[in-house]
């Protein structure tokens, strides 16, 4: 296990160099709705995803088809990684407003 | 109020699923109910301080402290879990033979016991600070009281009733099997957690992936479906796995497996009187 912490803290050093290097999209939480609601990136490519709250409640970002899950403050952006992925559409949902935060990530 | 309710029952279940089955690894065990209330009670108070400091926590490690802090919460856990599980490799057949003998509670180990509230209390904390931000959303969004008021009451009991359900479930399991299936059942949750820990940090960019989508099952059986969820949770089930979380996995299964083994057999050797028992293979 201490292993296991070590090689996170090597890699954290050369993860860190390659985030500057990537493509950001942004998404924006707006009335409990995601703008846009879809969203076109490219495939096989990581990218950084800055997702921004506008709103005055707290929203999770989450998507269990590209398998990621963020808590979204009030007024706030958080940043989350994702891919490379394959062609194709990805469902995402706020987990806090499942009724109206819903939205498709395209990777063409 | 559904909406409430369905979110709630999601992570009082995974919690739920946690403490049920530390409960039965842990049957037998004098002040048992004490500690696993102890855990539950101290993970509470944990998820309101988190969500109270969600802020700081995410701005603590240049944006991903949500992602790190998960992680290492999940670590910690696989940690302690792992503990007891070698421990128990060596301790878990004179529990076993104690009870059933004597049909009464046994005095386990208490650092073992010290291990496994912590675990508690580290599963109600992650998913109770959701929970937690949740609920206050839902309240300063303008819900109405009666959503919460119903809601939230039905989710925890949902949740409760299916941990409540498995429980009794794994008490018809044979004692003689017993330990040796809630062993398991804690090396396959550890695995679990590991795996998810590594999907946290891939999610950070702490990690590299190796593959976001070494297969896809989701058809099969989806992580949303609340089935889905609850393997997710008992064996680290995931419809679409990176290849780092499948390394994650099996390097917590295979450490703990070796683990165990390794100190059943020491334990064995050491033992000098054969009469008891024959010597113990997990």
């Amino acid at each position: 296990m201490l292993n296991r912490i070590c090689l996170c803290l090597l890699l954290t050093a050369s993860a860190t160099a390659w985030a500057a290097d990537l493509p950001e999209f942004q998404l924006t939480i707006k009335a409990q709705k995601f703008e846009p609601a879809q969203l076109t990136v490219p495939a096989n490519t990581k990218f950084k995803l800055r997702v921004t709250n506008t709103d005055n409640t707290p929203s999770e970002f989450e998507s269990t088809e590209f398998n990621r899950e963020k808590i979204v403050l009030p007024n706030s952006t958080v940043t989350v990684f994702i891919g490379p992925l394959d062609k194709g559409s990805y469902k995402f949902f706020d987990d806090f407003h499942q009724d109206t935060g819903k939205g498709v990530l395209v990777v063409e | 109020m559904l909406g409430v309710a369905l979110l709630v029952f999601r992570e009082v279940l995974e919690a739920a699923l946690i403490v049920t089955i530390v409960a039965a690894a842990t049957r037998g065990v004098v002040g048992r109910a004490r500690f696993i209330g102890g855990g539950i009670g101290l993970g509470i108070v944990g998820a309101i301080v988190v969500a109270l400091f969600a802020g700081a926590i995410e701005e603590a490690v240049g944006g991903a402290g949500q992602e790190l802090f998960n992680a290492c919460v999940l670590l910690a856990a696989v940690l302690m879990i792992g503990w007891h599980v070698i421990w128990m490799s060596s301790h878990g057949r004179e529990l076993a033979q104690q009870m059933q003998s004597v049909g009464h509670a046994v005095k386990a180990g208490s650092s073992s016991l010290a291990m496994l509230l912590a675990v508690v209390a580290l599963a109600v904390l992650r998913e109770g600070s959701e929970v937690v931000l949740f609920l206050y959303g839902m309240a300063a969004g303008g819900a109405g009281r009666a959503d919460l008021l119903l809601g939230v009451p039905l989710g925890v009991a949902g949740g409760t009733a299916v941990g409540f359900a498995l429980y009794f479930g794994l008490l018809r399991i044979p004692m003689r099997h017993f330990f040796t299936a809630t062993n398991w059942m804690l090396v396959l949750l550890a695995a679990g957690l590991a795996s998810s820990a590594a999907r946290f940090l891939i999610q950070a960019n702490w990690l590299p992936a190796w593959d976001n989508q070494v297969w896809n099952t989701s058809a099969l059986l989806d992580n949303g479906s609340v089935v889905g969820q609850a393997l997710h949770i008992l064996v680290g089930y995931e419809a679409r796995p990176a290849g780092m979380q499948i390394v994650f996995w099996l390097a917590t299964t295979v450490l703990l497996v070796f683990g165990m083994r390794w100190i059943t057999r020491v334990h064995a050797a050491s033992r000098a009187a054969p009469a008891v028992a024959p010597p113990a293979t997990a």
